[in-house]
């Protein structure tokens, strides 16, 4: 890549940063410069996002047709994956795949909702009364 | 202790090494020699494990192996820690601030509050450097920006302690001796990186990890569409996409940085023969760029043919035998 050819296209970086590109300078030696972004690489980051957000879209289907507990959604909704879920709220991975039941939603205990709505950082009524 | 002078770099454990090593007297380390000597050039793709739900890929060697080799290349004496208590970890970092030391923090990017949200995934093997506070702001260098920032204790605290895969536990390391950097020893450090890389390029056993991983992710590429339906594939192609270019490459999946390190190395150890490898590399990450584009055309929606993708993997095979063929030149060149 030449130096003159680094891309400068809009990102996510606008306003934030430019971040460092080695590329080659007209004698042919490499240098640094600075990129504000790539489309190509944008559209594979919004790729990412479009399905995060399809997924979230989907645990919200669920969780209104009474398939699964606002747990569930919210865990969508932060990322996360019962893994990470489990190891921010101390619980084992297998407990908490079954906080995503709704039933057992309803039966959990003050003190464990709280762990959950600590990480999701709301308050306790707030994840019981989600619809 | 000096002032602290920020140093931006394309990737974050690069930059924070530099960042330390300079501090600690080390005035001849760039980025490119940090991550050469760091042997930090790898190709992997580690089968049946899935990251965010496409293909595990990468770049680059595992995280925290450059910042280590580099340091024990120059007999770096490190003090590097990990917390159980969240509290003990915060008082020793300010601790050490107070002193005027510059710390080396590992943190998960979920929290990181002056991010862009746009990056904010859980990933937990981002590096930073403290250098300072006032007040409830810490004072960071976050290599892969232009300029430094801060961070309040409260999100500190949450960025120490992100939890998943490679939490990082409140991991914090700094230089606190360094030996005599000599000529001679510069040498002998570039030698041994480019020796270890060469072994890690070529010589790893079984089909996914160095040159020939790169031909394991184009048999896979060609399945994809059939196996996965369009939707997924594309999600697939754009996952190698990012961990390509995303912020912290340099471009061209670190071929270009790679490329760099050859051209520095040829000069400070007088073998042109490293300038030829220095352009095969080169050239490598010039088709790793022409890749992403071909993919790109495929989770753009533009094209989606079976011959699109096998286009794709045609050209994954060729970047194999050229990077194949530079390091078996490298191998071979007496430093």
């Amino acid at each position: 890549m030449k130096k003159s050819e680094i891309p400068q296209d809009e990102s996510a970086l606008k306003g934030w940063t430019r971040e460092v590109c080695y590329a080659k300078n007209e004698k042919g030696k490499y240098e640094r410069g600075l990129s504000t972004g790539w489309s190509v690489k944008k559209a594979a980051l919004d790729g990412a996002w479009d399905e995060a957000n399809r997924k979230v879209e989907e645990a919200l289907e669920l969780v209104r047709s009474g398939k699964a507990s606002p747990i569930y959604y919210f865990m969508e909704l932060k990322l996360m994956d019962p893994g990470v879920l489990a190891h921010y709220t101390g619980f084992w991975k297998w407990r908490v795949k079954r906080h995503f039941h709704p039933l057992r939603f309803k039966k959990l205990s003050d003190r464990v909702l709280q762990k959950y709505a600590d990480v999701f950082e709301m308050s306790v009524e707030q994840l019981k009364n989600f619809k | 202790m000096q002032e602290f002078k920020h140093y931006q770099a394309a990737h974050c454990e690069n930059g924070v090494t530099v960042g330390l090593l300079k501090q600690a007297g080390l005035e001849q380390i760039t980025e490119p020699l940090a991550f050469g000597i760091g042997s930090g050039l790898f190709y992997i793709e580690i089968p049946f494990l899935k990251l965010q739900s496409g293909p595990a890929i990468s770049f680059r060697t595992f995280p925290g192996n450059i910042f280590k080799r580099t340091c024990k290349a120059f007999d770096v004496k490190l003090v590097t820690k990990k917390y159980r208590n969240e509290e003990k970890a915060m008082y020793e970092l300010d601790a050490l601030l107070e002193q005027g030391i510059s710390v080396g923090c590992q943190v998960g990017v979920f929290h990181l509050s002056y991010y862009p949200k746009e990056y904010r995934f859980h990933f937990n093997a981002h590096n930073l450097i403290v250098f300072g506070r006032e007040g409830n702001d810490y004072l960071v260098s976050d290599p892969i920006m232009e300029e430094t920032t801060t961070l309040s204790r409260q999100a500190m605290r949450k960025v120490r302690f992100a939890k998943g895969v490679l939490a990082p536990k409140g991991h914090i390391y700094y230089p606190v001796s360094i030996g005599e950097v000599t000529r001679e020893k510069l040498e002998a450090a570039i030698r041994k990186g480019i020796k270890r890389n060469c072994r890690d390029m070529l010589r790893i056993p079984g089909g996914v990890a160095g040159a020939k991983g790169i031909n394991y992710t184009a048999k896979n590429i060609r399945k994809w569409k059939e196996k996965l339906g369009d939707r997924k594939a594309a999600l697939y192609l754009g996952q190698i996409v990012r961990m390509q270019e995303e912020i912290g490459t340099g471009g061209g999946g670190f071929r270009y940085l790679y490329g760099a390190f050859l051209e520095e190395a040829a000069a400070i150890t007088g073998k042109d023969e490293l300038l030829i490898v220095s352009e095969k590399i080169t050239r490598a990450g010039d088709m790793w760029r022409d890749s992403a584009v071909q993919m790109a055309g495929i989770y753009k929606g533009r094209l989606s043919s079976q011959a699109d993708y096998d286009h794709c993997a045609a050209i994954l095979n060729e970047i194999s035998a050229v990077e194949k063929d530079a390091f078996m030149q490298l191998d071979k060149i007496k430093i």
